[in-house]
């Protein structure tokens, strides 16, 4: 199966190129030497030998120093769509995935209108098919219009083509419906992916509680509003066989109770975000909502250091980006007005690069390893460069450094929590589903030249 | 000093320098005439979207005092009622060339932010629950007034410190002015983490004997509904300060308005040792001080010097 089958995009022309002399890197496929990448018919063709691979009329781009991963698949992006296409659509948020070097996401349900019945489904697919630059998949909300009361019609959801479900931006906070939806499960498929916050401990707050709101005088979002709700969702799961997706994992107690109900044998699978890997609550002090305002929130070092954790040992099998495109009306407010949520498609890979393998803290390997982590919890194939595998590859400049905004961006909303940071490692190219959906334009001008 | 944003920006010595321009308008207030033209041809906003009594009064007498033109607008029966917003609010009073822009506003950060938004010098008078850095100044003169200085004194702040910007920003006045601090109060009003801030924690009155002075912070009826106290009458048993539980060694202060019988008994309060009065007057003197600083603090001259002695600098020029 391929992501083009089981997702939804704009077809184009299949590419048909040789990337000579890129240094590729697939962990999960034990694959890291230099090669003649060699991508045709919408397939890895191809792993030549360096300087080898026959041209037969492909587009050949010198790579020799570059170096090509399996194409990143991120699970969790809100494209605003329907309802906030002031903020993002499908065609603006699947170019930033583009540019971000993705070959797949997911978008998430909490839409106005929510997606909550199949002709929103299909409606969605119909647009993607029109203009998403990358295969998009589309969750369906796990209760009817994110009440958290009665449940959506999950079966029919799936026929009409529901990745999965989730009521991401809210909590369920009814375990009673929590426990029918994982019973439901088991009739109509699809990974349940969670938003964890008990909405009458975070209430109130707009930033991790601790010395940091203490100082700010802001309310608190603690981080056992998260953890108490991972640890009932965790035991509901494990009691009845179900499986559930944890999103954007921010505090260190949760990891340890995704950790122990993996060691107990709940099918359970887990995101973390690169602002939570990269950022701690110390961020909020210059009260700039564009960088730090986001639900749920940055938390402290030892947090921090418990998600890297997470990453190295797999009880966090993948990064996601929480990609959520507000417009400056939401942010140009005080900190606690201000909407939660930055943007992050474009530039997960370099500020993770630039924040945890430059210095060190995780290899470059695992870093690729868990950005195309996303696609297995939702039953789609992970993105590798194993010849014969859908054609998925994003090609980067390790030591390119760039200005995060300089040049805009391609998501139709500003709010980066790394605008104006320097960065290095950028995306060159990525090639999804076999066509070739992203070129910086500097590099393809070089490739013209 | 460009804005007056919080207490956190300020050292010991700048604290001092506005304390001690305070004084010199102090002897100001005390003449027949007790108006000086150091801002004369000078706009002052001051923008408030809470009310208020104490700061709006005295910022207003503050900059009229010093003979600056004074638009004042509150939140209520203005534009901000009709949906504009913040940044548009600053954009259009901005257009009016203000020297100064004192905001009250009830999220953390909004002074900030408007400092980015304008060309006039900004004075935070109150952020949500952040900082309100005349207030912990005013109290800071107030305190150096009577006990000389508040190296080494031992200060006690009691009550809601979870939801007082009072608290916060005299815990570090008072911690940058040498004292020893402990905040005490219902666990469930002490925000955690608090102690990094330099002080210690009490969830009793316990031991307040050793202050010199009591800080008592207004405890507001709403607490009550939101359960985080199950009473007033628990909390008044609890942590009211009142003539039995205060020596007649110790300085009671409190930042107004106060709920008579809940935080403070009415005796407590009327009493000699309490510095509620002094705290509104000094709110006046050190408030010109603040608006003098930020607009002619770089000139040697008195804010006191008559007629045009004292030409004031462009912002940003100074100190």
């Amino acid at each position: 199966m391929s992501l083009r089958e089981q997702l939804d995009l704009r077809s184009a022309e299949d590419a048909h190129l040789v990337l000579r002399r890129a240094t590729v890197l697939d962990p999960a496929s034990g694959i890291d030497s230099v090669h003649d990448v060699v991508i045709q018919g919408g397939e890895i063709a191809a792993l030549a030998s360096p300087g080898e691979a026959e041209t037969n009329g492909a587009e050949v781009i010198e790579a020799e120093g570059l170096h090509a991963f399996p194409a990143f698949f991120d699970p969790h992006v809100h494209l605003r769509t329907p309802g906030h296409e002031h903020k993002e659509d499908v065609e603006t948020g699947t170019r930033a995935a583009a540019a971000g070097g993705y070959c797949g996401i997911l978008a998430m349900a909490n839409t106005e209108p929510p997606v909550s019945t199949a002709a929103d489904i299909s409606a969605l697919r119909e647009q993607a098919r029109a203009g998403a630059s990358v295969p998009v998949g589309f969750l369906a909300t796990v209760t009817k219009d994110m009440q958290g009361a009665e449940l959506t019609e999950m079966v029919e959801l799936r026929e009409a083509g529901a990745v999965g479900f989730s009521d991401d931006g809210l909590p369920i906070v009814d375990a009673g419906v929590m426990r029918r939806a994982l019973q439901y499960q088991h009739l109509c498929g699809g990974n349940i992916a969670l938003h964890e916050e008990d909405p009458r401990l975070s209430l109130g707050g707009a930033m991790h509680e601790g010395p940091v709101s203490a100082a700010l005088g802001i309310g608190g979002i603690p981080s056992v509003s998260e953890s108490t709700m991972v640890a009932r969702d965790a035991a509901l799961a494990g009691y009845e066989n179900a499986r559930i997706h944890v999103q954007h994992l921010s505090a260190a107690e949760s990891v340890e109770i995704v950790r122990a109900a993996k060691a107990a044998g709940v099918q359970i699978s887990a995101e973390a975000s690169p602002h939570h890997l990269c950022l701690t609550d110390e961020e909020v002090r210059a009260l700039d909502p564009h960088s730090s305002k986001m639900n749920p929130p940055l938390r402290e070092e030892r947090d921090r250091q418990a998600l890297i954790e997470g990453l190295r040992d797999g009880a966090i099998e993948c990064i996601a980006t929480d990609h959520a495109p507000h417009q400056p009306e939401e942010k140009d407010v005080p900190f606690e007005q201000a909407a939660f949520g930055v943007t992050g498609l474009e530039t997960a890979f370099a500020a993770l690069h630039t924040e945890l393998v430059l210095p060190g803290t995780i290899d470059l390997g695992l870093l690729v390893e868990r950005m195309a982590g996303g696609a297995e919890p939702f039953d789609l194939p992970r993105p590798t460069l194993a010849p014969g595998s859908e054609a998925n590859v994003v090609l980067c400049d390790l030591g390119a450094e760039w200005t995060v905004g300089e040049d805009g961006y391609e998501s139709r909303s500003a709010n980066s929590w790394c605008a104006g940071r320097t960065l290095t490692g950028r995306v060159l190219m990525t090639v999804a589903a076999g066509q070739v959906v992203f070129r910086l334009r500097s590099f393809s001008l070089g490739v013209a030249a | 000093m460009k804005h007056l944003l919080s207490i956190e920006q300020l050292s010991r010595a700048e604290i001092e320098a506005i304390l001690d321009r305070a004084e010199s308008f102090a002897e100001v207030g005390r003449r027949d005439i007790k108006k000086v033209p150091t801002l004369r041809g000078r706009t002052v906003v001051s923008l408030f979207y809470e009310s208020s009594t104490r700061t709006s009064s005295s910022f207003d007498l503050a900059a009229k005092r010093l003979s600056a033109d004074l638009v004042s607008v509150k939140a209520a029966g203005s534009s901000v009622e009709k949906g504009e917003s913040l940044k548009d609010t600053v954009a259009t009073l901005s257009a009016y060339d203000p020297a100064v822009i004192v905001i009250r506003h009830p999220y953390a950060g909004a002074a900030q932010m408007v400092a980015g938004w304008t060309e006039a010098a900004v004075v935070n008078a109150g952020d949500g629950k952040h900082e309100h850095p005349s207030q912990a100044l005013l109290d800071v003169y107030t305190l150096r007034r009577r006990l000389g200085s508040l190296d080494g004194v031992r200060i006690w702040i009691v009550g809601d410190v979870l939801h007082s910007r009072v608290a916060r920003s005299n815990l570090i006045a008072f911690a940058k002015m040498g004292a020893e601090l402990t905040v005490c109060g219902p666990p469930t009003l002490i925000p955690r983490g608090i102690e990094e801030l330099g002080c210690d924690v009490s969830y009793s009155l316990d031991g307040i004997e050793e202050a010199e002075v009591v800080y008592a912070l207004r405890m507001q009826n709403e607490r009550m509904s939101e359960s985080f106290v199950p009473s007033l009458r628990e909390y008044a048993a609890c942590f009211q300060i009142d003539t039995r539980r205060l020596n007649p060694r110790q300085l009671l202060m409190h930042p107004g308005p106060v709920n008579r019988g809940v935080e403070l008994s009415g005796e407590a309060i009327d009493s000699p040792q309490s510095l509620i009065a002094e705290q509104v007057a000094a709110g006046l003197v050190v408030r010109m001080a603040i608006l003098y600083e930020l607009l002619a603090g770089g000139d040697a001259s008195t804010p006191a010097a008559e007629g045009e002695g004292s030409h004031p600098t462009p912002i940003g020029t100074s100190a």
